[in-house]
């Protein structure tokens, strides 16, 4: 995978998304850093899971074009995966772990042909490296939050991307998941893939991302965390309203908590 | 008489003509179950009624067509054509009038269905003045009418509902994906709009395949309740599309029989009722999501609660080195209601928990229980305190409301937790004493 040239995994030029007349994302590009764990950060109604959306081809874009390793998306489908909002599904749907999961593997074999036995123990193991073997013929509603949000990632693994989007992977996990799920991304980024995330926790933010995409309609800022991530970026981001110490008492707050 | 009426028709003995419409009409209940599972799944139940409502003015405009060219205006064929087409028109029109949420959903697919079916009526009303015969039919397509369909009809919609049943097996994945997580299907290249196309052209297929046999009224009814029943029986799609497969056949065979021995009654009716029935037995005896199934549970549980809190109460009596207590004093302590009063005690005795006698002794199995049920609540009590932080009465009470619900795996953890969090409220040895400061048991109550 190293060998690959240096192109970008996702590149956005002039991205304009508007839901009706109410633009989402204005003008925007950004070039996403190689190999790398990468968080989208910004306000409620920055349009970070529209970028996401829009990269996939799965909203309308008013403007611009995207780029997946500098091809068409229809050319590129095969590498890149999207992880959605957990939110987004039903989970009472009659289906178990192990169903969800394999639908990760239909893209490569074939939607209309049984799954051979092989593809489905890549199924499994991308549930055992969750942590979910023992739920493979669970249905999904019995399972809790935190174990829905690692059957996701399973399927997202399933797909064996090399560019990962994935919309709030940490939203409403249990401290266990949210720590199996960074395993598996920093996994994930030392084989050589790029995964972006959409992350709503400014304090863990820089614990878990190298580079950072600072949005609010507009791009604010983007670079490696440790220039960018700053106090007057943020402020810029969330338009001077956040109390950066309300955040910092948060954190201090959980992290002491996160010692149990 | 209508009983051997119903079952001849029932065992396919009412002659050949019969039969064949029985089996058409099964084999459109076949495909109605299975389809119902996605349209149920995808969400589209409101939108094939409002489709199969506007199925009214292509019949009738079909009929009026063939009468003024000279047509054979009773060929099904052409009927159930004209059907198909308004019907996806009305599919059509619904879905450009929720786009950009101009107008919500339901008030489109509500808008829909009464100018689908005014229109129909007036067309109706048209037919009826018109110089041909064979209008009487036609009211067979508003709530069913089996008994009066051919042999080539009926074949005719078999045939339809068995290509929609092919069509769907091929593709199962495809549509699975698409109902369970449209977005993630798009993303990975799915097609989704032509599947959600293809989608609404199998359940018109179907609909109007039903449309003799059931009626426009009654049509979504068999693609709905059969795929509601199965959803309570299974919990995988691979299981539930067969299982409501063969209760829309069931239903629809059951239905044409019923309606065959008392011909006044609209076979529409029958079948629905019919798949009703099934529906209401499968919601009371499900093994895990019925209503029986849910009552025992319930009631199983709170007699297993108030089991325990008798115990707890016999033991920590035993602590404390009071007088053994009388039926009536151990309800009183254990707080037990009227009717658990009345069950308890034999449970208790029948179970070899307790001695009979004037005042209660725990049996060595009892004894067993009583205190493994006495360590849970403590373990859970002190890791309450412990780890949750509680003051011990509400550490108590947060015990009473867990305990019994708590998987064995979480007991463990929490007394793993304990052993190397807080060791010193884990004495060795298996009894585990109340935790320190114990709410006492006076003040308690």
């Amino acid at each position: 995978m190293n060998t690959l040239p240096e192109v970008a995994p996702l590149a956005v030029r002039h991205l304009s998304v508007a839901y009706d007349d109410k633009p989402v994302l204005w003008d925007l590009s950004w070039a996403c850093p190689a190999g790398a764990l990468v968080a989208i950060v910004g306000p409620n109604g920055a349009g970070k899971s529209t970028l996401i959306k829009a990269s996939l081809g799965l909203v309308p874009r008013l403007s611009g074009d995207v780029r997946i390793f500098g091809q068409d998306l229809a050319a590129a489908r095969r590498r890149v995966g999207y992880l959605p909002q957990r939110a987004s599904v039903d989970w009472d749907f009659p289906i178990t772990a192990l169903q969800v999961v394999s639908m990760g593997r239909y893209p490569r074999v074939g939607w209309l042909r049984p799954l051979p036995r092989a593809e489905r123990e890549r199924a499994r193991a991308a549930l055992d490296e969750v942590g979910m073997a023992d739920f493979a013929g669970r249905q999904i509603g019995q399972l809790s939050g935190g174990q829905q949000q690692r059957v996701f990632l399973a399927r997202a693994l399933a797909l064996e991307a090399d560019l990962y989007l994935m919309d709030e992977p940490f939203a409403g996990v249990d401290a266990a998941t949210e720590r199996a799920i960074v395993d598996v991304l920093q996994r994930l980024v030392q084989e050589g893939r790029t995964v972006v995330a959409v992350h709503h926790d400014l304090a863990t933010a820089p614990q878990y991302f190298q580079h950072v995409l600072l949005l609010n309609v507009r791009a604010i800022a983007a670079g490696p965390m440790e220039t960018t991530f700053t106090p007057e970026n943020l402020g810029r981001a969330y338009g001077g309203r956040l109390s950066l110490l309300e955040q910092a008492v948060a954190a201090a707050n959980r992290d002491g908590g996160r010692v149990a | 008489m209508i009983g051997a009426d119903f079952l001849n028709a029932l065992l396919f003995s009412s002659g050949y003509n019969a039969t064949v419409v029985a089996l058409g009409c099964a084999a459109f209940g076949l495909s109605a179950g299975a389809i119902g599972c996605f349209v149920l799944l995808r969400g589209r139940a409101l939108i094939s009624d409002a489709a199969a409502h506007a199925t009214l003015p292509g019949v009738a405009g079909a009929f009026i067509l063939a009468a003024s060219f000279g047509w054979n205006a009773r060929a099904l064929g052409l009927l159930l054509a004209g059907a198909g087409l308004t019907a996806a028109l009305a599919v059509g029109v619904v879905t450009l009038l929720g786009r950009g949420g101009r107008i919500r959903d339901d008030a489109a697919m509500a808008l829909v269905l009464s100018i689908g079916y005014g229109i129909g009526v007036v067309l109706f009303s048209i037919v009826q003045s018109l110089p041909v015969g064979g209008q009487a039919g036609l009211q067979g397509f508003i709530l069913g009418q089996a008994a009066g369909m051919s042999a080539a009809d009926a074949t005719l919609i078999a045939a339809l509902a068995l290509f929609s049943l092919l069509m769907l097996a091929l593709l199962f994945k495809p549509l699975t994906a698409l109902c369970f997580d449209a977005e993630f299907a798009a993303a990975t290249g799915l097609p989704v709009k032509l599947l959600d196309a293809l989608l609404m052209a199998l359940m018109l297929a179907v609909a109007v395949s039903g449309l003799r046999a059931v009626g426009l009224i009654l049509v979504v009814g068999l693609m709905v309740i059969p795929a509601v029943t199965a959803r309570l029986l299974t919990d995988r799609l691979v299981t539930m599309v067969p299982i409501a497969a063969a209760a829309g056949a069931v239903s629809a065979w059951v239905g044409t029989a019923i309606s065959a021995a008392s011909p006044k009654l609209p076979t529409g009716a029958t079948i629905a009722l019919t798949a009703c029935a099934l529906f209401i037995l499968a919601l009371l005896l499900a093994p895990r999501r019925g209503a029986i199934a849910f009552a025992y549970r319930q009631a199983r549980l709170s007699l297993v609660i108030a089991r325990d809190h008798a115990l707890r109460a016999m033991v920590e009596a035993t602590e404390r080195g009071a007088a053994p207590r009388d039926w009536p004093g151990l309800a009183a302590e254990a707080g037990w209601s009227r009717l658990q009063r009345l069950v308890l005690p034999s449970w208790f005795l029948s179970a070899g928990w307790v001695a009979s006698g004037p005042v209660l002794a725990l049996l060595p199995r009892g004894r067993a229980l009583a205190e493994d049920v006495t360590r849970r609540h403590r373990l859970w009590e002190h890791y309450m305190q412990s780890a949750g932080g509680l003051p011990p009465q509400e550490a108590h009470r947060a015990a009473d409301q867990v305990e019994h619900a708590l998987p064995p795996d979480v007991v463990r953890d929490a007394e793993a937790w304990l052993r190397s969090h807080d060791p010193a409220r884990l004495p060795p040895g298996a009894a585990l004493p109340p935790p320190g400061e114990t709410p006492s048991r006076g003040a308690d109550r």
